[in-house]
């Protein structure tokens, strides 16, 4: 096999869930202060995943205090203690960059029925 | 032992420290090289290992260096090359691999860089370029290369368009993030000059040791 992608695959992480774009998922993240460490969560809509072994991410999106906040985590990244789906949404697109012109009720996804 | 040694870029990769930084690591595939001859202070008035990379087809060989090959007996090789030894001692035929390293030494490397061909000042020396519109008609131009009457004319060294890139050149203190002897893997943190399947000179760093 490839050197280069023998490499990346070494790195990545068995224990991500499968979700896709328009899931709501709580992100547990380790956060080192000083000598200790905490984990703190992070729950929203992905909007968008991006590909590519190792290096693949995906980005979170929340409304915190009315302000929209997003977050992009390396899907194969230590700092990450375990993602957690919440819900399964139905949307027709991979990205869901429309959402950010959005608030309130218009900004909500219908879940998807159950496999 | 061996102040250096020769690689092969294999091209780079994104992996992820303990802490959780993402950090790009080049893959330099560090065949074993055989020593060739071993100059002593007595006989040639310093100490240095000469040593062989890259095996080819004993054809490829000019009669001459076949005979050099064949005192060590390992094969017929692309690059002979001298390092300087700083300690132990080598015979001929001894193999030398990529574990001279170690995780967290500091290594130079000597590669020559990717050939950009015949560049304007903007690309080649960062030039900021003329107006783009409003009748300009100074758009990637190097503007003035000098003065007039005094000193009547150019001098050397003034920054111009020309040949970029195939050259020589030295990146100094890449830190070494593991050596993988099972495959002869050398993966460095950062980038070094020149393509994949490039050859690369691989040294102790000068200016930093860990």
């Amino acid at each position: 096999m490839n050197v280069i992608e023998m490499l990346e695959k070494e790195y990545m992480r068995g224990d991500i869930p499968g979700f896709k774009t328009g899931d709501t998922v709580k992100v547990h993240v380790r956060i080192i202060e000083g000598q200790k460490q905490r984990i703190q969560a992070f729950e929203g809509v992905v909007i968008r995943k991006r590909q590519g072994n190792s290096r693949a991410n995906f980005t979170v999106r929340k409304i915190s205090y009315g302000v929209g906040v997003e977050r992009t985590f390396p899907l194969h990244s230590p700092i990450i203690d375990q993602i957690e789906v919440v819900s399964r949404g139905k949307v027709r697109r991979s990205r869901l960059y429309y959402l950010r012109n959005l608030r309130g009720k218009k900004a909500r996804i219908k879940e998807a029925a159950k496999q | 032992m061996s102040n250096g040694i020769i690689g092969k870029k294999l091209g780079m990769a994104q992996v992820f420290a303990e802490d959780g930084a993402a950090v790009g690591v080049t893959a330099i595939e560090v065949e074993p090289s055989v020593v060739l001859q071993v100059k002593t202070k007595e006989k040639d008035g310093y100490d240095a290992v000469q040593i062989g990379y890259g095996r080819i087809k004993q054809k490829n060989v000019t009669k001459p260096l076949q005979g050099h090959f064949n005192k060590a007996n390992k094969g017929f090789f692309r690059f002979v090359k001298e390092f300087p030894v700083l300690s132990e001692k080598y015979e001929v035929g001894q193999e030398i691999t990529a574990d001279i390293f170690k995780m967290g030494d500091y290594v130079d490397i000597v590669g020559t860089s990717k050939g950009k061909g015949f560049q304007g000042v903007v690309k080649r020396h960062g030039f900021g370029g003329g107006r783009a519109t409003h009748g300009s008609m100074h758009h990637r131009a190097p503007g003035s290369i000098g003065a007039s009457a005094d000193p009547a004319r150019v001098f050397k060294g003034t920054k111009m368009g020309g040949q970029m890139g195939n050259v020589r050149k030295t990146i100094q203190n890449l830190e070494v993030w593991q050596v993988r002897s099972d495959r002869n893997l050398l993966l460095l943190k950062g980038s070094v000059p020149g393509s994949q399947n490039g050859f690369l000179l691989i040294k102790k760093a000068k200016k930093k040791s860990a």
